[in-house]
């Protein structure tokens, strides 16, 4: 039986996630900051196969809050074979360009209290000696743009993390999973117009869970961002600077 | 992503807004409107579109909240697909109570429309098998909705196409099954009469009952299709469902390839005898298998007509208006008869009697001016048309085929309409 911590479990991406996990039977520890939210992730998971279902609920940006959030999940499962650190948030871009406590606020919960849990459940796969820490980031973080660069910039961060810290679990068997979302039809995404390009998140969650188990060191979820985001990365900044997107 | 249109993609879908509902605790306040949930979009015509005003898509409310796995009691958002349902229940030993022809519908639409299926004469309609429902209304209450309490708003919203408020969770009696295959059998038949008495034969014995009709022939011919749920066996493996890019393929625009499909539908069929084993998928949705169907009628889309004849006018009314659509052409002719068990719903379209649905593809000049001819036939013999696949039919007709629907009107949330109540209560 597979147990899987859910940081960030009201995420639409997260539940899509743990609904095929809890499909397969798994026992599932499920962190979340709203308690009435999480609690109806919870009941759904059950009725769709979860073994055993464990709630916790956490303030991220509360980091002293952090380590009761590692030793719960500790506590609640025998070990941990899959971590998916899912919370963040998706500010508005244009309202916070000129506000910088906001653009410090995001950039705080997106980046630097996801390290802080993301390596207390590091050191906690490295002694246990395997699982997998499942991040989801964003092709966001592949480039800064104009439309969305500290969201952007926190999850460059988080790429750059786990580019580094993937060398040392590997070498304990630990595999560490990043997920770079596209267009997904959840609700960070509700105030953007949908194009044919969005994926529905039960497709991304199906996805998501492939790749996590499949191990693979970074997905782009639908795979075809990859081929964008490769632009994205070899366009010289003179004319990334004249988009607007 | 869907762009919010109806499944015929007659009427074009012109929303001002759509603001998604995640959450059944922390709905958006509903200050503006006017508001429509909005599921699937499996409605024909425009009961499901709210053009200038706001769609509420409910689609992300798909979490279940209970499963009484002795009981066979489902309690879940009502976002959820059939479909998502199935998956869950089909396993420990459950079933629909009552199904349409598609499985991506939501439960929420089920209630809506007061949904029907091929066991209408032994199970009656969708909203019989509603134990309670929440109701979010746009003054902010949550309402529980059950045979007991509310007993008005219950009997409103079931069958009242999504105007009373926001169906925000349903607990549903299932339907326990010992085995998800179905023992089919089709018989063709080759006039109504024949029809007539093999569908009541049939009625008694099987819990599901349906016909396809060759209206393009003269004289006609159709199949009688009837199943049983098997007495044991672990099921056929559920069959996915493909989405083709179809819209070149408008085959069932062109009355020739329209007669070759349905020549080759008949022969495919007729040839089967006995009763044979099958999956619940290819017996209750043969036609899931293509997402997009509705595609195939071309760019202009198409219109459904379903109405139902009382017992009392006879078999008269269904003869003259199959032999008056043979003026048009008709695809996929459906026929079933409903049985006496009463719905719940104050405005459900089904009743005793002979149904049928009639599927056309829409340009041809004379067809509009014809369907309005069937509506005054279908009123004169004290039947109804259909609202959820309805797209054209006049407030007058409306009127004759829902004389309830002024003391209906009461339960309607101000700040609730759709397309469809604004075309049909329209006046003058």
């Amino acid at each position: 039986m597979m147990n899987v911590a859910v940081i960030g479990a009201t995420s639409g991406i997260a539940e899509a996630v743990a609904r095929r996990f809890a499909k397969e039977g798994a026992r599932l520890f499920l962190a979340a900051r709203n308690p009435v939210k999480l609690r109806a992730v919870a009941d759904d998971l059950r009725v769709r196969g979860a073994v055993e279902i464990f709630v916790h609920q956490i303030d991220f940006a509360d980091f002293e809050a952090h380590d009761g959030l590692i030793a719960a999940a500790r506590e609640r499962m025998p070990t941990v074979d899959v971590v998916l650190i899912a919370y963040g948030t998706l500010p508005d871009q244009k309202a916070i360009d000129r506000d910088p406590p906001a653009q410090v606020a995001a950039f705080t919960l997106n980046a630097t209290s996801f390290i802080s849990i993301a390596s207390r459940f590091a050191n906690l796969l490295e002694d246990q000696k395997g699982g997998t820490l499942a991040v989801i980031g964003s092709v966001a973080g592949d480039r800064g743009r104009r439309s969305n660069y500290v969201y952007g910039s926190a999850k460059a961060a988080v790429h750059a993390w786990c580019d580094g810290v993937r060398g040392r679990l590997e070498r304990a068997g630990a595999a560490v999973v990043v997920i770079k979302p596209g267009w997904i039809d959840t609700a960070m995404t509700a105030h953007l117009r949908k194009g044919p390009l969005f994926m529905s998140a039960e497709a991304a969650g199906a996805a998501i869970h492939a790749a996590i188990i499949r191990r693979e060191r970074v997905a782009y979820i639908p795979s075809w961002w990859r081929a964008i985001s490769f632009v994205l990365k070899m366009m010289p900044s003179s004319i990334l600077a004249r988009l607007s997107f | 992503m869907a762009p919010y249109e109806s499944w015929g993609r007659f009427i074009a879908s012109h929303p001002s807004s759509v603001v998604p509902l995640r959450w059944r605790d922390s709905l958006p306040a509903l200050s503006d409107g006017p508001y429509l949930a909005y599921g699937k979009g499996r409605s024909y015509g425009d009961s499901c579109l709210n053009n200038g005003g706001t769609l509420l898509d409910a689609a992300p409310l798909s979490r279940l909240i209970d499963f009484d796995r002795q009981r066979g009691i489902i309690h879940c958002e009502a976002g959820l697909t059939l479909d998502a349902l199935l998956n869950v229940i089909v396993p420990a030993g459950w079933f629909v109570p009552v199904t349409p022809g598609t499985k991506f519908v939501t439960v929420g639409g089920c209630i809506a429309n007061d949904v029907h299926g091929k066991n209408h004469h032994r199970a009656g309609t969708f909203g019989r098998h509603v134990v309670s429902l929440t109701l979010a209304r746009s003054d902010g209450t949550q309402l529980h909705c059950t045979p007991k309490e509310n007993v008005e708003l219950f009997a409103a919203t079931i069958g009242g196409l999504g105007l009373t408020g926001v169906i925000t969770t349903a607990e549903i009696a299932l339907k326990p099954i010992a085995s998800p295959d179905i023992d089919q059998e089709q018989i063709v038949f080759t006039s109504l009469e024949e029809w007539d008495g093999l569908s009541r034969e049939s009625d008694a014995s099987y819990e599901y009952t349906v016909s396809w009709f060759d209206a393009s022939r003269s004289p006609t011919r159709g199949l009688l299709f009837r199943g049983n749920h098997a007495a044991e066996g672990k099921g056929h493996a559920q069959r996915p469902s493909v989405h083709l890019p179809l819209r070149p393929f408008s085959i069932f625009l062109r009355p020739a390839s329209m007669r070759l499909f349905n020549e080759a539908y008949f022969r495919a069929n007729a040839r089967r005898r006995g009763v044979h084993r099958v999956g619940f998928d290819p017996f209750f949705y043969p036609l899931d298998v293509l997402a997009n169907w509705n595609e195939l009628y071309g760019k202009r889309g198409f219109v459904q007509y379903q109405c139902v004849i009382p017992p009392a006018a006879g078999l008269a009314p269904v003869t003259e208006l199959l032999s008056r659509i043979r003026e048009v052409q008709s695809f996929l002719t459906v026929l079933k008869r409903f049985g006496s068990l009463p719905s719940p719903g104050m405005m459900s379209f089904p009743k005793e009697g002979v149904t049928l649905a009639l599927d056309f593809p829409v340009g041809d000049r004379r067809l509009m001016p014809l369907l309005d001819d069937l509506d005054r036939l279908v009123a004169n013999a004290g039947g109804a048309v259909y609202p959820a696949k309805d797209a054209r039919m006049s407030a007058e007709s409306f009127k004759r085929f829902f004389p309830q629907w002024e003391s209906f009107a009461r339960y309607i949330d101000p700040r609730f309409s759709s397309s469809f109540w604004r075309r049909v209560t329209y006046s003058e």
